[in-house]
């Protein structure tokens, strides 16, 4: 807890009103964070599945890729070369989940792409963004501008009152639908709004201009239906939904398809689509969608109150010393009062109901392989 | 009756030759919310150090160490069924286990309260 007196971390534009909501802070992606506030995790966690919560994102990393052409799907066609994701088929206002792939097929990070009509706006993991800039600017910067927005802060308002909490300041949101995304005012500051998320609930990121966030932050707050919420609850809500964390469920030796992200790759990108490959990776990622990866990210649902955490070693059975895979995130969740975790498998031991044990200070505790998200999500369709 | 404090954040309640264990306030407010607490088995011989319980907050799971040695006569079911007695009442209703001491010699390298007030001030 001394770390951050001796190595310089950064803070984001709302980290006094973090000191000044009572935050305990903690060191994440060379950032000084909140972890929790007073309320702490659990309370954090149920406030905002119930109400409405309110998450500093402003680590992340936010990049404007535009095209030297003007136009934008020249930029989403650019962009195609480094992600598996169907770009240039992002309509105008909306916006798509992406990944950096590397010539392995492994992800180098995972991130959302805007259409803002003459521009692509693109939101990146903390821990990866200077690489992320960098991977643009090297296979891209022929054709593109890359513009780091560092000047802007993100917050996160996630929560079945996240909508009416917002309209009071921005009475555009309440017609945008999940994965909308565009410049709106909001308490008169110019922001870029989506509709998106962490969580599994409804709600909005809010990209704000760092001189102007505190008031904007002040003004949400101001609703006794919106708390502050720390990177603790935002874990234990990403996990519930089911949704990967960079660096943990996904990384450089992951690829979409063993990460069970089919979904995310859409159809004109692999095998017979009409921009089927040219990404990094292709010829792995395409060979998998065809024939099937031997391994799985899977949701599991530990039978005991136990939470099996990252890290635990996955087997067969109860006395098998071979072992079968890793979970990769896991704790408890709040809202379904039982631990949960994710972690690989085996395909062939990856359905549904499948029981694997994981081994847990010396003991093999039995897990089932469940269905995700765990908490059904309330996305806005 | 006395009771003694470990560095580690755990109480010892001593009457006679039985020692209750629990963990202290000032544990339960840095671990946060606790989901889960593995006591030891009844009969259980514990070496003093010996990590001999786990608790389990939203955030992470640490270990309890046995202060001093001596035989689990005793545990506290109550915690399986209700984890969050920690957070609510760490130095009473929250107890972990009991233990017949076997050397009350080790009780001498314990603090009292306000040898511990000032370890946590």
């Amino acid at each position: 807890m001394l770390a951050h007196e001796n190595s310089p971390l950064k803070q984001t534009p709302l980290h006094a009103l973090h000191l000044a909501r009572g935050a305990k802070m903690v060191p994440f992606a060379g950032y000084d964070m909140p972890v929790q506030y007073t309320a702490g995790v659990l309370k954090e966690h149920l406030h905002t599945r119930k109400d409405a919560g309110l998450f500093d994102v402003s680590h992340m990393g936010q990049l404007v890729l535009k095209a030297k052409s003007g136009k934008v799907g020249d930029a989403a066609l650019a962009l195609e070369k480094l992600v598996p994701q169907d770009i240039v088929g992002i309509a105008p206002g909306r916006q798509r989940y992406a990944q950096f792939t590397n010539d392995d097929g492994g992800l180098l990070d995972d991130l959302m792409v805007a259409n803002f009509g003459d521009h692509l706006f693109l939101v990146v993991n903390a821990a990866c963004k200077a690489e992320d800039e960098a991977h643009l600017r090297t296979h891209l910067c022929d054709t593109c501008e890359i513009v780091s927005l560092a000047d802007r802060a993100l917050i996160a308002l996630q929560g079945p009152k996240a909508e009416s909490a917002l309209a009071k300041l921005c009475a555009d949101v309440s017609s945008m639908k999940f994965m909308d995304a565009g410049p709106r005012r909001v308490a008169d500051i110019d922001c870029f709004v989506s509709r998106s998320g962490y969580t599994g609930e409804d709600g909005f990121e809010i990209s704000v201009p760092a001189d102007k966030a505190e008031a904007l932050v002040a003004a949400l707050l101001d609703n006794p239906d919106v708390l502050p919420i720390g990177l603790g609850a935002r874990d234990s809500l990403r996990l519930e939904a089911g949704l990967c964390l960079y660096g943990h469920d996904i990384d450089t030796t992951t690829t979409p398809v063993e990460g069970a992200l089919e979904w995310s790759v859409q159809k004109v990108r692999r095998s017979g689509g009409a921009r089927a490959g040219g990404f990094p990776g292709a010829d792995k990622i395409l060979s998998q969608f065809a024939q099937g990866a031997s391994r799985r990210r899977v949701g599991l649902r530990p039978d005991g109150r136990a939470p099996v955490r990252e890290g635990a070693l996955l087997f067969a059975d109860a006395a098998s010393s071979e072992q079968i895979g890793k979970v990769t995130s896991g704790g408890f969740g709040p809202s379904l009062n039982a631990p949960v975790a994710m972690g690989y498998l085996p395909t062939a031991l990856s359905a549904v109901g499948t029981t694997v044990f994981a081994e847990v200070r010396g003991q093999r505790l039995p897990l089932k392989v469940a269905a995700t998200p765990f908490v059904p999500n309330t996305y806005k369709r | 009756m006395t009771t003694l404090y470990t560095s580690d954040h755990e109480w010892l309640r001593i009457e006679g030759d039985v020692a209750t264990i629990g963990i202290t306030d000032y544990a339960q407010s840095q671990l946060g919310d606790v989901v889960f607490v593995e006591l030891p088995k009844v009969g259980r011989s514990l070496k003093k150090a010996e990590a001999a319980a786990v608790v389990e907050s939203v955030k992470a799971a640490s270990d309890v160490y046995a202060p001093i040695t001596g035989e689990v006569i005793e545990v506290n079911e109550a915690l399986a069924a209700e984890p969050a007695l920690v957070n609510s009442d760490a130095g009473g209703k929250a107890w972990f286990f009991k233990l017949r001491i076997a050397d009350k010699g080790e009780l001498g390298g314990l603090m009292d309260e306000a040898a511990y007030a000032a370890h946590t001030a």
